[in-house]
């Protein structure tokens, strides 16, 4: 499992000088799924398009099992896409959209039946091998996509936003059917998303990127509840942020004011000095809302409060205007739980629950925002 | 309130469309038909009783080489334009937007001329003494001056070059339309460009090639002023016979019938370009 199967070094790529992949550095490990998740632009597409050799980088080298295929045409290359409008071939059945792949392999007629049977089978397909792709619902061209791909049993699996053209509910069907198949065939998939919930559900790791650059590869928990700057932050989830300034400096603890409440938190990672400021991250399931008569916690007051089934969403006002997401579980024993708009609280946390940044240069993250309602 | 404002206005122009295509599209046909049944008259052109003598002169041996002449003339036209016209499309749909539109206009300016006055220009050039030979004589390629004019080949390079863009359209259409993602999917399957041309490609750009083939195969054996000009006495399309029984030899029916068997010919290639487009399923199917 821990082998590197594909292994990207030093790739750039740029397009009439506009530079979309900036000298990156990529190791896929044989038999994870692994997710490039960023907003649109940021090159998960070229990244996957340069697996695939539908381009070749302008620096760098691809290398599959220690091999250079940096410049091995597609054709050669032991791995196949499914692409994100699935072009399949209009003027063919299911049965020879999925044929083709071993057709141009030159594999035996019979073994070819075999195989395409098989992986019809396997995609519940089978009672549709005679139909034309423009009879098939928009899910079953999705399946034919992936059949198609997985009969010549690449050793790397590439899916292009595989998933975007679905409804909501399909597209969760089809992300349990994803993983399912990546168990049973054991095959490498990399996968191109922008949706952050289905790299988070989906992945073994995930690659976060923006404007051609990692910015943070992990799994899907350290993404979520380690973001390693503002971008992926804020990308990833829902994240509320509170300026911090360091009152003092422990051994492994550290005095934050934070909007005039003092904590003592854990020190982090990175270096810290007296004086400076700190970003204080805290996703809103992490935010605890109190009553306004509690001692502990930022005053403010709730402007919405949204009920979501199995949450209670609220955005709380805090008195200098910082908005707040807070979402809670349902507690029906707490006859305080329900608070009304307008209502006085207090919002604090469980210590030990945030998560510090250092303070970075705005721009970066306003930037990142936008993205994020871009996509 | 809307419906009711809906309705004449509908009406109106189905009764348009349908007048339309009952007096200027069925008539005719219906009259060529009639004509082409019926005998030969000196004095009212065409008089009863009904009969197939007409068909029957199509088989006639000195028709019959005419028509099979013609139909080779007009089969090489064909070739030529799709030989020229298939790379041309495809290039076309390769560049860049603006250049696209450029290349399009370009293709459709010579229409702005009269195709009988273009035919001339190509006499022209064509001829013992004419632009073609004087630009290579000196040049020292050819030693004595090309025999070109009134020959075999040179109807069909007129034909050739009025019916071009005929081919070209159509198929630059079906390369516009033809996505990439398909090509590239064909390389990612392990097909290399041979492959991808023929199994692909082809299959994905035959209707086009069907609608072109129609827009030249059809007219090339009509287009009678072509070997009227350039082709001498020897070269006649199936269009110099309908011209000249209607015109000259006064022979109605048989003139009909020649024109029938183009239009059936014409209806034949219609179906085969449905069938072609079923098979992809950009109609109903």
């Amino acid at each position: 499992m821990k082998k590197t199967l594909l292994s990207l070094k030093n790739v750039s790529k740029a397009f009439a000088g506009k530079t979309v992949l900036d000298s990156l550095d990529l190791d896929i490990l044989d038999g994870e799924f692994i997710t490039l998740l960023g907003p649109s632009g940021c090159g998960k597409t070229t990244l996957l398009r340069l697996m695939a050799g539908f381009e070749q980088p302008d620096v760098g080298s691809v290398t599959l099992s220690g091999h250079d295929i940096t410049h091995t045409p597609p054709e050669y290359r032991p791995l196949n896409t499914v692409f994100q409008n699935y072009a399949l071939f209009p003027h063919m059945s299911v049965y020879d959209n999925v044929a083709y792949g071993l057709k141009m392999e030159k594999r035996p007629k019979g073994e070819i039946r075999q195989r395409v049977d098989e992986v019809l089978a396997m995609v519940q397909l089978q009672d549709f091998a005679r139909r034309k792709p423009h009879q098939l619902s928009g899910g079953q061209q999705q399946r034919v996509a992936i059949a198609r791909a997985v009969v010549k049993r690449p050793q790397l699996l590439l899916l292009d936003e595989p998933l975007s053209a679905l409804d909501y509910k399909l597209r969760r069907t089809m992300q349990v059917e994803l993983k399912r198949l990546q168990r049973e065939l054991g095959i490498t998939f990399v996968f191109v998303t922008h949706d952050q919930e289905e790299a988070l559900s989906m992945s073994d790791r995930v690659v976060v990127l923006k404007e051609g650059e990692v910015q943070q590869l992990g799994t899907p928990r350290e993404i979520y509840e380690r973001p390693a700057n503002l971008f992926t932050a804020r990308f990833v989830g829902e994240t509320n942020l509170f300026p911090g300034y360091l009152d003092s400096v422990a051994a492994d603890t550290i005095t934050v004011d934070i909007l005039g409440v003092s904590r003592k938190l854990q020190k982090p990672a990175f270096a810290v000095r007296n004086g400076e400021q700190v970003n204080v991250l805290l996703r809103p399931e992490d935010i605890r809302v109190l009553a306004p008569e509690d001692e502990h916690g930022l005053p403010g007051k709730i402007v919405e409060r949204n009920y979501k089934g199995s949450t209670l969403d609220s955005v709380i006002h805090l008195e200098d205007g910082t908005e707040v997401l807070a979402s809670e579980f349902f507690d029906e024993d707490d006859p305080t739980f329900d608070y009304k708009l307008g209502e006085p609280v207090r919002v604090s946390w469980v210590d030990g629950w945030e998560w510090l940044l250092p303070v970075e240069l705005e721009p970066v993250a306003e930037e990142a925002e936008g993205l994020v309602a871009d996509a | 309130m809307h419906r009711v404002l809906q309705q004449p206005f509908k009406t109106a122009v189905l009764v348009l469309v349908w007048g339309w295509l009952l007096f200027l599209v069925l008539t005719p046909n219906l009259l060529v038909v009639g004509a082409s049944v019926m005998t030969r008259d000196p004095g009212t052109f065409i008089s009863l009783p009904l009969n197939l003598d007409a068909y029957r002169q199509l088989f006639d041996p000195l028709y019959l080489d005419v028509f099979l002449h013609s139909l080779y003339m007009a089969a090489m036209t064909t070739l030529v334009c799709l030989l020229i016209g298939y790379p041309f499309a495809w290039s076309l749909s390769k560049v860049g937007k603006q250049r696209q539109l450029l290349l399009i206009f370009l293709l459709i300016v010579p229409f702005w001329t009269n195709s009988l006055v273009r035919t001339y220009a190509l006499k022209l050039i064509l001829a013992t003494n004419g632009l073609l030979n004087s630009a290579l004589m000196p040049l020292g390629l050819i030693d004595e001056p090309l025999k070109l004019l009134y020959t075999e080949g040179a109807v069909i390079i007129g034909l050739v070059y009025l019916l071009l863009p005929f081919m070209i359209l159509p198929l630059y259409s079906v390369f516009e339309d033809l996505r990439q993602e398909l090509l590239l999917a064909s390389h990612d399957l392990g097909a290399g460009r041979l492959s991808t041309f023929i199994h692909v490609i082809v299959p994905l750009t035959l209707p086009g090639v069907l609608a072109g083939v129609m827009l030249v195969l059809l007219p090339a054996m009509g287009l009678f002023f072509v070997p009227d000009i350039l082709g001498g006495s020897r070269n006649l399309l199936v269009g110099n016979v309908i011209k000249n029984q209607f015109l000259d030899a006064r022979n109605w029916p048989f003139g009909a019938a020649a024109s029938i068997v183009l239009t059936v010919t014409m209806a034949f290639l219609m179906f085969a370009h449905r069938l072609s487009k079923r098979r992809l399923g950009e109609e109903g199917g």
